[in-house]
């Protein structure tokens, strides 16, 4: 499994879905299963990870924090 | 892989009380970025006010003193007076500083206290169930303006950082939103310089950030994300009002 771009921390999330609002890609869906809190959280899905740039608006627009970005390396070693 | 964004360091690793997609948490972050940037952590004393956002002390990794409804510039006065070297935050809402602060707010700006004051203008009291705020709009209903506010009976939603820019003692005033990555990053820009300005001793530094408030708008978080631009920004126009060098 590569390692993933986009990271959403389940437990945090409180399915707002702004995440998705804000990705220019449209890379993020929502769940349709409750997460602990009983909410429905933001998905990364793996098969989207190639065509996420790692741009992060996802990240900054998240009012709980929930999300962590990475970048490929120059080099593209993953 | 290296990591492009990550939670800042002044911001605990802990959930908030908040409401999803309520920007409260949105608007801590950009605050701890702030100080994460400026390396003032150490330094830095919050004064909390009352609302929804008063466990300031909960989620920020600093000393936080909470101040009773509205006084929080009178308290943040008093800490900056006494530690001059100490970087010095009030955080409040429109119900705080517009309404039971007004005379706080006004005078501590006019008087050009050096610390910097970060104020949350969701157009409601949202901590109490959403009553009537100075800053509610013209026509939007609230639980105590069932049939809309009446500017007639009610007066006009007072535009508190043009207001603020008008004190001589204000060194800089503006107002951003939360509502799209673009206002985001402009919206950190002005936090980051507001902080700026108390570290350079230039003066009280005034950002108000436009915020939604869902659960008491009776809206879903995409709807009221979606009102800030639709309805806010219209009366409440984003721009910077005093900027003295
Ligand atoms: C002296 C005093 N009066 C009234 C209250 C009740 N009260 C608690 S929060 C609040 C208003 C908060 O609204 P706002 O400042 O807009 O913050 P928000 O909750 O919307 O973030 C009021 C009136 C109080 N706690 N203390
Ligand atoms: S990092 Fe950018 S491209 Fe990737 S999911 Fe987030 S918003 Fe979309
Ligand atoms: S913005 Fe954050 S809290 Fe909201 S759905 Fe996306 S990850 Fe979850
Ligand atoms: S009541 Fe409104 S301001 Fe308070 S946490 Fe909920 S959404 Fe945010």
């Amino acid at each position: 499994m590569p390692s993933m771009k986009v990271v959403i921390d389940e437990a945090r999330c409180k399915g707002c879905a702004l995440c998705t609002l804000a990705c220019p890609k449209k890379l993020i869906r929502m769940s349709e299963k409750l997460n602990r809190q009983g909410f429905l959280p933001a998905v990364f899905p793996e098969a989207c990870n190639q065509d996420c740039t790692s741009c992060a608006l996802c990240a900054q627009m998240c009012p709980d924090v929930a999300i962590t970005v990475q970048k490929e390396e120059k080099g593209g070693a993953q | 892989m290296k990591t492009v964004f990550s939670r800042p360091a002044s911001l605990k690793d802990v959930a908030t009380h908040f409401c999803p997609g309520c920007q409260h948490g949105l608007i801590h972050r950009l605050v701890a970025d702030a100080m994460d940037h400026f390396g003032v952590q150490q330094q830095t004393i919050g004064v909390a006010s009352v609302g929804c956002s008063v466990f300031l002390y909960e989620y920020f990794d600093i000393d936080v003193v909470e101040a009773p409804h509205g006084r929080a510039p009178a308290v943040a006065t008093g800490v900056k007076r006494a530690r001059p070297e100490s970087c010095v935050f009030t955080y409040q809402g429109d119900g705080d500083l517009a309404a039971i602060g007004t005379s706080e707010i006004i005078h501590a700006a006019n008087r050009g206290e050096n610390f910097t004051a970060l104020f949350v203008n969701n157009t409601t009291y949202g901590m109490t169930g959403g009553q009537m705020a100075p800053t509610t709009l013209p026509g939007q209903r609230s639980l105590t303006s069932p049939e809309g506010r009446d500017v007639a009976l009610d007066g006009y939603p007072m535009r508190m950082a043009e207001v603020i820019a008008a004190l001589d003692g204000t060194a800089y005033s503006v107002r951003v939103a939360v509502n799209s990555p673009k206002n985001i990053l402009a919206a950190g820009k002005a936090i980051k310089k507001a902080f700026e300005y108390q570290l350079e001793n230039k003066g009280f530094a005034f950002v108000e950030v436009l915020s939604s408030c869902p659960t008491n708008w009776g809206m879903d978080a995409l709807a009221a994300n979606e009102r800030v631009e639709t309805e806010m920004i219209p009366y409440f126009n984003l721009g910077t009002f005093k900027e003295r060098s």
